[in-house]
Formats: C-alpha cells, sequence, structure tokens
C-alpha cells in the first residue's frame, strides 16, 4: 500500500511539473531573463505550490503521525553556514546555466529526451562527487579530534 | 521566447503542493526532490517509496503526452555540453545545502524555516545572475 502511495503521489508531482512548465528549460531560463525574454509564468508555479502546502502542511502535522510512518521527518537544522549558502549559490548557478533543476529534469526523463537524461546522469555524478568529499572530511575531522 | 501562462504554471503549482502535502500526510517525507533522490542511491534505508515516487514523476509526462495527449512543452536552448556542466554542478551544490526548489523552496520555505529562506533566495538570486551573464554579457545563446 505504501508503495503504491508513493508511486500516485509521484505521479501527482510530475504532472503538476508537466502542467505548470517547470519541465520546460526554456520557460525556467526566461523566468529568470527579466531583462530579455521574461515569462513570469513559474513565479505562479511557487505560489501555487506554496499556498497548497502553507495550508495543508497546518491540517497534517496536527496529527500525531503519518499514514504510513510512526513520525514526520521533518528537519531540525536551523543554523545557516557555508555550506548552505554556498551550496544553495552553486545550485543557482547550475540551475541558470542550463534552466533543469532536479524536481524539473526528473519528471522531463519521461519526455524520451537526451537532455533531462544527461542532466540528471551528470547530477547523480555530482552528488556521489560532493558525497565522497564530505565523508573524506568527516575522516578527516574525526581523526583530529 | 515562451508563453505567458499563469492559469497552467498555478494549477501545475497546486498539484506539487498536492503531492508534498500528500507525502507528509501519508510517508511523513518532505517532497524535496534531491533528498529522495539521493535517499534512493544510499546503501541502507527505505528506498521502496523512494523508487516508487521517482517512478510516478518520470511516468507523468509520459501518460499525460501519450494517453492524455497534452501537449508538453519541452526546448533545451543550450548545448549539451552545458547541461552537462549545469548537472555537475546542481549536483554538488544541492548536496551542500541540502535540497532544491522542491525540498527549500517549496516545503521549506512553507514551514517558514530560516535555512529554507535563504537557500531559496540564494539560489534564485545566483539562477538569475547566471542567465543575465550568459545571455547578456558573454552574447547570446
Amino acid at each position: 500500500m505504501a508503495l503504491l502511495s508513493a508511486l500516485l503521489i509521484g505521479l501527482v508531482f510530475g504532472a503538476g511539473i508537466a502542467v505548470s512548465g517547470m519541465i520546460n528549460p526554456a520557460k525556467v531560463l526566461n523566468f529568470f531573463d527579466i531583462a530579455g525574454t521574461w515569462d513570469p509564468s513559474l513565479a505562479f508555479v511557487m505560489g501555487g505550490a506554496l499556498m497548497v502546502v502553507i495550508i495543508g502542511y497546518r491540517l497534517v502535522l496536527r496529527h500525531a503521525a503519518p499514514v504510513f510512518d510512526w513520525r514526520f521527518h521533518l528537519p531540525q537544522r536551523r543554523d545557516i553556514d557555508l555550506a548552505l549558502l554556498g551550496g544553495s549559490a552553486l545550485f543557482g548557478v547550475g540551475w541558470g546555466l542550463a534552466g533543469f533543476c532536479p524536481g524539473g529534469a526528473i519528471p522531463a526523463i519521461g519526455l524520451m529526451r537526451p537532455e533531462p537524461v544527461l542532466f540528471v546522469a551528470a547530477m547523480i555524478a555530482g552528488i556521489a562527487v560532493a558525497k565522497t568529499v564530505q565523508r573524506g572530511s568527516a575522516a578527516r575531522s574525526d581523526n583530529e579530534q | 521566447m515562451t508563453e505567458f501562462t499563469p492559469v497552467q504554471s498555478l494549477l501545475g503549482g497546486g498539484l506539487i503542493g498536492l503531492a508534498a502535502v500528500l507525502l507528509m500526510a501519508l510517508h511523513g517525507r518532505i517532497a524535496g526532490m534531491t533528498g529522495i533522490l539521493a535517499g534512493a542511491f544510499a546503501s541502507q534505508g527505505d528506498r521502496g517509496w523512494r523508487l516508487a515516487f521517482l517512478a510516478g514523476a518520470v511516468a507523468a509526462p509520459a501518460l499525460l503526452a501519450g494517453l492524455g495527449g497534452l501537449r508538453i512543452a519541452f526546448d533545451s536552448p543550450v548545448p549539451l555540453v552545458m547541461t552537462v556542466l549545469s548537472g555537475l554542478l546542481v549536483g554538488i551544490g544541492v548536496t551542500y545545502s541540502g535540497g532544491c526548489t522542491s525540498g527549500h523552496g517549496v516545503c521549506g520555505m512553507a514551514r517558514l524555516s530560516r535555512r529554507s529562506i535563504m537557500a531559496t533566495l540564494c539560489f534564485m538570486l545566483t539562477a538569475g545572475l547566471t542567465v543575465y551573464v550568459t545571455r547578456h554579457l558573454v552574447g547570446g545563446m
């Protein structure tokens, strides 16, 4: 049941990405091109999503636990550190170069075009490299202590 | 040029939001694509729901276009080498920032998380600057 539920929720997510235009790199790039061929549509994507989630989370998080798990997995960190700012800045540069973000690119694989496949493969490689470096520096700081 | 589509974009955004609310209500999880993807490749942990979610996300546009007959606009206007470089940067960036547009931008901002608000401001700003530089300073692509 939990797997079927996750599959259906993934379908809703992917449909939202496709209908909203987030799936289209040209549209994403035009959203950022205020000085050129500006297309403000994506502000409506984020606005629509935020409206639903702000209200929905309020209703959902009143309950003791979700249906298929014994607790809600919510991020606990509060600190603003260099990894957060530097990482998101780097993500923004990558997003601005080609117009793909992870949430847009993965559903885009379903369109059977080479670009999203190449993007996602490169992204997975980037994640693997960064995780390896993170593990290395965590191991080094453990040895120093 | 792309067409201004406020109604479809609002509707699509609402569906993305609905998916995020359902994932929290049923699975207790943040609908961050980066976290879901990274967890699906991890050696331990619960990979089942992650792989099912990813499969659904990939199947949706194919179903809408194939069975639904919906025309889904798609145009990747930069050279492939740029797309690959972009993927590498996005992968490294999201690993350090712990989230992307869906995780920080939607789920985190809806929770009024300071980390997510800062991350979203940061990646919006650098994405805008990058588009400005590549399209208007180093000459059009």
